[in-house]
């Protein structure tokens, strides 16, 4: 079983990074990997890019104690959670959650659970910096529309309840009081 | 203690982290959520919908009832919105 986490600022490679879990094995049946990429809109508007703030020190420990519990809830042989921070543009890697386990079954719900839980419980939060349009920055102006409008053209994401809804169907909170 | 604000809830307090003692009788986070909003304009502004904030202590999230005796680091953030 190996583990892989994560967090940096820099592109990574995400076949070499399959490649790395893999390689010389005879035993993994089964290799899952989603990679989140970032788009060139939120809620329908165009943005140019996203900046990513996280929490370094509990990012590692709250994503460490998701790779276990899916560890322990599935037979897998191995993990990797990559994600990364910074200034994204549209087209970048924003994560990789890559699980290799003997059959599938194991390595897609693994996979899908850990998505949903950093989608939920790992700090890091989104900005997006919208297309350089003052006109529209200014219609929009003084307007609260829940996210926190930053010097007109820089809002942080919201979060959705769809996500909370996605990490609950795996009911137990992991290593939390919350 | 060691405060650390993330993302609007930094920008709204004006600082990333500070060193604090709360007073005798701040038991919890909720507590200190509402201690803190009292500080000045900018602590009124980050904790004026406290509900909507979470908390971390020591790097594990925290309900607002939960304790904060013993604890080295808390961070106060908004909902979290990462992959």
């Amino acid at each position: 079983m190996t583990t892989t986490i994560r967090l940096q600022r820099q592109p990574f490679d995400v076949a070499a990074e399959v490649e790395r879990m893999t390689q010389g094995r005879t035993d993994i049946g089964a290799v899952v990997t989603f990679t989140g990429l970032c788009r060139a809109d939120e809620n329908g508007k165009p943005i140019v890019a996203l900046t990513l703030e996280h929490y370094p020190d509990m990012a590692e420990a709250e994503i460490g104690r998701h790779v276990e519990e899916a560890c322990a809830r599935w037979p897998l042989l191995g993990v990797t959670v990559i994600h990364r921070f910074g200034r994204l543009e549209p087209g970048d890697v924003i994560v990789l959650v890559a699980t290799v386990s003997s059959h599938r079954e194991a390595a897609f719900a693994a996979a899908s659970f850990l998505m949903d839980y950093l989608k939920t419980r790992a700090p890091f939060w989104k900005q997006v910096e919208s297309v350089g349009d003052k006109t529209g920055a200014e219609k929009t102006g003084g307007e609260k529309t829940g996210g926190e409008k930053i010097g007109g053209e820089k809002t942080w994401v919201e979060a959705k309840a769809s996500d909370d809804t996605a990490a609950e169907r795996w009911s137990a909170r992991v290593g939390s009081d919350a | 203690m060691r405060l650390l604000y993330f993302a609007w809830v930094r920008e709204r307090v004006g600082r990333a982290e500070e060193q604090i003692e709360p007073p005798a009788g701040i038991s919890t986070v909720g507590e200190l959520m509402a201690w803190l909003a009292k500080r000045d304009e900018q602590y009124a502004h980050a904790f004026e919908n406290a509900k909507v904030i979470r908390a971390a202590i020591d790097h594990r999230h925290v309900r607002t009832d939960a304790p904060i005796a013993g604890a080295s680091e808390i961070a106060f953030f908004p909902p979290m919105t990462g992959g």
